[in-house]
């Protein structure tokens, strides 16, 4: 098989069988896989900034957010319907992620992460001091009865697992185009090198500006299908948690990797889900598996299947 | 209360956040200047020095002052133990790289906080200071007739809150003179200055590094002693004191130890006075911005000067 018809195998091999695992699936990892999906969508989104083009962010919660609240707000207060509703929720992802890129790539490396970090704190702060309208961490629910899309109930749990499965596959079919395509070529010459890039003619700012509102976006659409899906927006999807919870994935996963977010964000959740059926502290596995990666597999899960099994992985 | 006594009490107890604040953030300081990396656990730190201080007043009987007096020793010592052993075990086998350690200390800071949370539990338990006598403080008014000195309800501060702020002082002059006048403080100014040739002059980097991690989480778990007869031992309140620690590092340069000093004093006491005007909520967004902004468009620290 050619390189090409070997990635196309896989990838559309994955959504298959994802498509198909909804017909066999008990009802509690049915919900669990369609909560998975849309969450690795996120992943995606954080990967595409932190795997292909290096930048580590501190503050994709930011973008979540905004996805989830544009759309989440948009119904409760303006009385819009689930469509232009989601439009909401992403073009608040692209205006907060370009105004983010704008003033955050001014600065590089551990700058970087901390100005990431500050702006996503400051957005989370102002949701918890605008608590009148976003109900603050309490949060809101979306009624069933208004989560109607196209005729389409998205409440129910089977049309609520093709909408995610939808959502995962345009994300995770459009990094894939993405990162072969010119584009995504220089932004992994950008994680390699920058000054290279520079001096090859092509402008790294613009470049990294693109990486991000795209990855902003991705991330902003999976948070307004979230909140869609299940009915829920709180300030807790803006906590440095949820900053920090698609890093873990990635890199658990495999940063730079197209299957990595998946990989990582399925093994976490199934990880957590056991560990708080345990205890309260469930959060010590994150911090375990933190430190055991950098310590001892930077590469990820899927990055070290490329570097042993499959080298044509992209 | 008229709005004179008001602001002199928010800056009173603004100094005392000040002098626990001024410590901590020496500690992120000293850590991020001499290995260069971000210590995102600092805060954890912190918090452990409240949660040990608690173990061990409880567990020593008497007077407590004999408990807190304990604590003020053990807590940072233990503390600083910790943290040499995350810098052995973790930090030194990462190289230092700093976008891997930023990645590992985030991990170390949900370790320590969930064991704290599954030994120590969620409650909130004070610690009893060890002497805490109110004084009323006095003002002037213009009256009928004339200047007179009137003693409003409610203004006043207690001994032991003065003498947080003095120990805080002292302490950082001890750091101050032990970076200054020591060999070891010698040392760890040539590693910060220039790694490889510090290497290259015979230096054991690697231990003052070790020591260097060490000293910054003991310095964060003393200000957590210090403060926690005034606040409560909480497993999650190592929240603020990082975003603080930050931004007065941050501010006050990154890695110089004056700017941290005159940083602190600036963000302690106008938080005290910001915070009886707008809301707590309001202040901390106005204080990560301008963290942000200060990061993005001076990243040098308001009172830095930038490197030729």
């Amino acid at each position: 098989m050619s390189r090409r018809a070997r990635i196309l195998a896989l990838h559309g091999g994955l959504l298959a069988v994802l498509f198909a695992a909804q017909f066999v699936l008990p009802a509690y990892h049915h919900g669990n896989l369609a909560r998975i999906m849309v969450l690795a969508s996120y992943a995606l989104g954080y990967n595409l900034l932190f795997g292909y083009t290096g930048l580590l962010s501190l503050g994709h919660a930011l973008f979540f957010a905004a996805g989830m609240y544009g759309m989440a707000l948009s119904m409760q207060h303006l009385e819009a319907a689930p469509a232009p509703a989601l439009l909401a929720g992403l073009a608040a992802g692209i205006a907060v992620s370009a105004l983010l890129g704008l003033l955050a790539l001014r600065t590089a490396g551990v700058a970087f992460m901390i100005v990431t970090l500050m702006f996503a704190q400051a957005g989370h702060l102002t949701i918890l001091y605008f608590g009148e309208w976003t109900r603050g961490d309490e949060g809101f629910v979306i009624a069933a009865t208004r989560r109607v899309l196209w005729g389409i109930d998205l409440a129910d749990p089977v049309s609520r697992y093709f909408a995610a499965w939808g959502l995962f596959a345009v994300c995770l079919l459009s990094t894939l185009w993405l990162v072969r395509r010119p584009f995504g070529k220089v932004l992994i010459a950008i994680r390699e090198n920058e000054e290279r890039v520079r001096m090859l003619g092509y402008d790294p700012f613009l470049h990294k500006l693109g990486a991000l509102v795209v990855s902003g976006t991705m991330s902003a659409a999976a948070g307004a299908v979230y909140g869609l899906l299940f009915g829920y927006a709180g300030a807790t999807f803006a906590s440095v948690q949820y900053s920090i919870f698609p890093l873990l994935w990635v890199l658990l996963g495999g940063a730079g990797t197209v299957l990595g977010p998946f990989v990582g964000t399925l093994f976490m959740f199934y990880l957590i889900d056991l560990a708080s059926g345990v205890t309260t502290a469930y959060m010590l596995i994150a911090g375990v598996v933190l430190v055991a990666l950098t310590l001892f597999a930077p590469q990820g899960l899927m990055g070290e299947v490329r570097r042993r099994l499959w080298g044509w992985l992209p | 209360m008229e709005i004179g006594p008001y602001i002199m009490l928010a800056s009173l107890e603004g100094a005392v956040t000040a002098a626990v604040l001024a410590l901590t953030a020496c500690g992120l300081s000293l850590v991020f200047g001499v290995m260069r990396v971000v210590n995102i656990a600092h805060g954890e730190f912190f918090m452990l020095g409240a949660v040990i201080a608690w173990w061990v007043a409880q567990g020593i009987a008497g007077h407590p002052a004999l408990g807190f007096a304990a604590a003020l020793v053990v807590a940072p010592v233990v503390v600083g133990a910790v943290a040499v052993a995350a810098d052995v075990t973790i930090l030194r086998h990462l190289d230092y790289d700093p976008e891997r350690t930023i990645v590992a200390t985030i991990g170390l800071l949900y370790i320590i906080q969930q064991l704290t949370l599954m030994t120590y539990g969620p409650e909130a338990r004070p610690v009893q200071a060890p002497f805490s006598t109110r004084i009323a403080l006095p003002w002037l008014e213009h009256g009928p007739e004339g200047w007179q000195v009137i003693w409003p309800w409610g203004l006043g501060t207690t001994t032991y809150k003065l003498a947080v702020i003095g120990a805080a002082v002292a302490v950082l002059l001890g750091v101050w003179a032990l970076m200054a006048r020591t060999r070891i403080g010698l040392l760890m100014r040539a590693t910060q200055m220039d790694r490889e040739m510090a290497l290259a002059f015979a230096i054991p980097v690697e231990r003052v590094y070790a020591l260097v991690f060490g000293l910054g989480a003991g310095l964060a778990a003393l200000a957590a002693v210090l403060i926690v007869p005034i606040q409560q031992a909480h497993y999650l309140m190592g929240g603020d004191p990082l975003l603080l620690s930050f931004v007065v590092v941050i501010i006050g340069g990154l890695g110089s130890l004056p700017g941290t000093v005159l940083a602190a004093v600036l963000i302690g006491l106008s938080d005290g006075i910001i915070s009886v005007f707008f809301s707590p909520t309001l202040a901390k967004i106005l204080a990560t911005l301008l963290v942000g902004l200060v990061l993005v468009f001076r990243p040098q620290g308001l009172f830095g000067v930038r490197a030729p």
